[in-house]
């Protein structure tokens, strides 16, 4: 189900009919969408919906069963310059003699061979960069020694200063204070737009994304609606999605999403509802 | 009966003293080096089992220099070595082979010092050699006590451990929240482990209890997800391992190039390894139909998977 | 005994290099396992009257091959232990046909100064200089892939191909050790070098000095001991890297602590 109205001639990233089974499970049936250089992407699920197999399959780190990714046209993502990642978990190991601005320098060319000369042009970037995420003041720490959002950030900074043109976040929102959700979205917002980068961000909950999105995907039940906020965060829209009766409310320009209190209408192969989805917290 | 069997059964080999003992002796070690070897597996320490085995040479050559029983020596060597690693005290599981290792060194570099020092009076190279790769055939009557008593602690110890250490092996954070000390667990696993490093390089050698404390563990955890399937499992296979790797070895004082019999360490491991492969085949077809995502830049993570 | 010194310094370098990657990715095991299991091929190699330390390099690749290929799907550890068995069984194997034990087993495996003849000069300045190329070739990538894989692999740079280059650099930097260190004692000092040296400096490029000159510090040392006590080199080298590696821990717990105190004190001044 796809609302799919952009057909511009050269869009940065294009899922077509992807299905990825897992043990045994389908996890994302029939998912389409694509996303226009320079649009501000939000994919919205509950946990498990999906959104970290999708990103896995677009980074190429998984197989899909059927179905095709295209990363500037090229399918099979090869196109591997043209991306920056920063994932939902990393552990790193507080001992490694790295500090958070020479991993950001490392974002530079990391996928070149030789060793990098230090050179001023280098320094200023990072400095550039340090100073567009706010990490100044913890740079010259050792990376494993930075809390989470201070290491959130670093990878933002290192997945940006190669000047990808799609930047996917998978869930950077998830363990973060409302306050500090709303900057790192900002933040986002603002790099995303001055630098014409298209980004894919997913989360469980939209509130934190709606001042900024320019299209929403929303996952659900394996499937995907995709186009802008206005069309797709209705109630008619996601209680097809999610084959249950949902109920869209807006709270001063918020949005609640709730479980309605009608009959299921039954879909095959449908596994239950997602009561609550997006309530915020 | 015996004529049917003895192309598999070469002659005298029910009869012989030294299999007897052989075979005993390798059940008892496949049952012990099971049961650890399926926490030390979880817990991603092979190195550390690994470690004492090697530290075992230490130990032994510091009580040949000394003078004392190589079962002495073999078990504070370990013990002390266990401290040492503790000491050091990194509880991440990268960190922790940094610790091992650094301990490992100290610990061989004491083993040239006692080898040379031994050596200054009595002839060195065989000494060195057999210490390293040490025969079952050879073990001495004297020390089967001790090494059943040592089994008996062990076992004893794990079973003692056994719901707080897997629970702090499959998660540390949930089993320190539920009041479980995740540190002094991992400590007396450790003590475990280092015993039964120390009572398995004695009396099957170094290569045999790093491939009997790694191998039917791993292949085990590759087959299932339930603990104590898994060393039941992992016994099963050590057992078997150990009978087959005998049988050939006895068989093979028949066979070329020497006619002085192939070593049985040689069999056991290649069996163990071979147990590892065709093990890991369900997950690999399983994978081949698309139902298991490739664990790209997964290393090391301390979990259930073989 | 210049050749000591000069072929000592050349294995301390290529040990420092390589072992600072070593220590970040996590590999001591393999650092120990990859050696300690070619003494299977030295074994194999004098049983069919080639070159020891060919029989050495081929184990060493094999082993770092077989370790590749085995932890790609399984647990990494598991594959390093049971690759090391199985190479180890196979020296018991190729020992056990030996007529007599090559009177090199000792130096071998612990260290041997005295015999270190010129014409080993060479190959092991030619051997050490392709290991710190390779280094210095894989910098980037190699650093990225250690710390964020999947962040890596999101860029191109695949996890498996920079473990096997990784892995096929730590067998040539240990198969040319075999003079000075011997073969068991040099996981120590690529891991004791490198350690000490991450208390010591955040930066990478000063923590890869350091590693380098820690490594030669420890090794200059233990060859004069050596010398001096006729004790075995290895025994200073495993001795020394783990006193070095304590020395470390001590220096950046007592500065850890001051440096809190410092800012302890500022915020009061502040406040």
């Amino acid at each position: 189900m796809s609302l799919d109205g952009s057909g511009a001639a050269a869009s940065i990233l294009e899922v077509s009919d992807l299905d990825v089974q897992l043990g045994g499970r389908r996890i994302l049936d029939g998912v389409s969408f694509r996303i226009a250089p320079g649009e501000f992407t939000g994919l919205i699920g509950s946990n498990g919906a999906g959104k970290t197999t999708l990103f896995r399959v677009i980074l190429g780190l998984q197989p899909a069963s059927a179905g095709r990714v295209a990363i500037e046209g090229a399918a099979g993502g090869r196109s591997r310059r043209a991306l920056g990642y920063v994932p939902q978990k990393f552990l790193i190991d507080p001992d490694v003699p790295l500090r958070a601005r020479d991993l950001v320098g490392l974002g530079i060319d990391a996928q070149r061979l030789g060793v990098p000369l230090p050179s001023r042009t280098r320094r200023e970037r990072v400095e550039q960069m340090l100073e567009a995420v706010d990490a100044v003041e913890f740079a010259d720490t050792r990376v494993g020694r930075l809390s989470g959002g201070e290491q959130q950030r670093i990878l933002i900074a290192h997945a940006l200063i190669s000047e990808p043109r799609l930047l996917l976040l998978d869930e950077p929102l998830a363990n973060l204070d409302l306050r500090s959700a709303a900057e790192v979205v900002r933040l986002l917002a603002r790099i995303a737009r001055e630098q014409r980068i298209a980004v894919l961000i997913s989360a469980h909950e939209i509130n934190p994304l709606l001042p900024v999105m320019d299209r929403v995907v929303y996952l659900a039940s394996g499937r995907a609606a995709n186009g802008t906020t206005a069309e797709i965060i209705r109630a008619e829209v996601l209680s097809k999605l999610y084959g249950h009766h949902v109920d869209v409310l807006n709270v001063h320009g918020r949005v609640l999403i709730v479980a309605g209190a009608g009959e299921d209408t039954d879909l095959a192969g449908h596994e239950g509802m997602f009561p609550g989805a997006g309530i915020p917290s | 009966m015996s004529h049917l069997l003895s192309p598999v059964f070469a002659a005298g080999f029910f009869e012989s003293e030294p299999v007897r003992i052989a075979a005993a002796i390798g059940t008892l070690v496949a049952v012990v080096t099971a049961l650890v070897g399926v926490f030390t597996v979880m817990r991603g320490q092979s190195f550390a089992g690994e470690a004492f085995g090697d530290l075992g040479t230490t130990g032994g050559s510091g009580a040949l220099l000394v003078g004392v029983g190589p079962l002495g020596g073999f078990v504070a060597g370990n013990v002390i070595a266990a401290a040492a690693m503790e000491a050091v005290g990194i509880q991440r599981s990268r960190g922790r082979d940094l610790a091992t290792g650094i301990v490992l060194g100290a610990g061989l570099g004491l083993a040239a010092l006692f080898l040379y020092l031994y050596g200054s009076e009595h002839s060195t190279t065989g000494t060195t050699v057999s210490i390293l790769f040490g025969s079952i055939f050879a073990v001495a009557s004297s020390t089967i006590g001790p090494v059943i008593g040592l089994s008996a602690a062990v076992v004893l110890i794990t079973v003692a451990l056994y719901r707080p250490l897997l629970l702090s092996s499959i998660n540390s954070e949930m089993a320190a929240a539920r009041g479980i000390p995740v540190r002094l667990v991992g400590a007396l696993y450790l003590l475990a482990l280092a015993l039964a490093a120390a009572l398995a390089a004695l009396t099957i050698g170094t290569i045999l209890s790093t491939a009997l404390l790694v191998g039917p563990a791993a292949s085990a955890l590759r087959l299932t997800r339930r603990p104590l399937t898994a060393v039941l499992t992992a016994g099963a296979i050590g057992i078997g391992a150990m009978w087959l790797g005998i049988l050939l070895a006895y068989d093979s004082y028949s066979w070329p190039p020497a006619k002085q019999g192939w070593p049985v360490s040689f069999f056991v491991v290649t069996i163990v390894f071979l147990v590892y492969l065709l093990a890991g085949l369900p997950e690999a077809r399983a994978r081949r139909r698309g139902a298991r995502p490739a664990p790209a830049g997964e290393r090391s993570a301390p979990g259930l998977e073989g | 005994m210049v050749n000591a010194w000069t072929v000592g310094s050349i294995v301390a370098v290529v040990a420092g290099v390589v072992g600072f990657f070593t220590v970040i990715r996590g590999s001591a095991f393999v650092a120990h396992a990859i050696p300690n299991g070619s003494f299977a091929g030295a074994a194999g190699a004098s049983l069919i009257g080639i070159s020891t330390l060919l029989g050495l390099g081929v184990f060493s690749l094999g082993g770092a091959l077989a370790i590749g290929l085995l932890g790609r799907r399984g647990r990494h550890d598991v594959a390093t232990a049971l690759a090391l068995v199985m190479m180890l069984a196979l020296g018991a194997l190729f020992l056990n046909f030996s007529v007599e034990y090559a009177p090199e087993v000792y130096s071998l495996l612990f260290g041997e100064i005295l015999g270190i003849s010129p014409n080993e000069l060479v190959p092991t300045a030619v051997l050490g200089a392709v290991c710190i190329l390779a280094t210095a070739a894989l910098y980037r990538p190699l650093m990225i892939s250690s710390i964020l894989p999947e962040v890596a692999e999101a860029r191109g740079i695949s996890a498996f191909r920079m473990e096997l280059a990784f892995l096929a650099v730590l067998a040539l930097a240990t198969t040319m050790t075999v003079p000075v260190v011997g073969m068991l004692l040099i996981f120590s000092l690529m891991i004791g070098a490198p350690a000490t040296a991450r208390s010591l400096t955040d930066r990478p490029p000063v923590a890869m000095g350091l590693s380098v000159a820690v490594a030669l510090v420890i090794v200059w040392a233990s060859i004069a001991a050596s010398y001096t006590t006729n004790y075995p080199v290895g025994f200073f080298v495993g001795t020394a890297s783990a006193a070095a590696y304590a020395c470390g821990r001590l220096y950046s717990a007592g500065g850890g602590r001051r440096v809190r105190a410092a800012r302890r004190e500022a915020r009061r001044r502040a406040s």
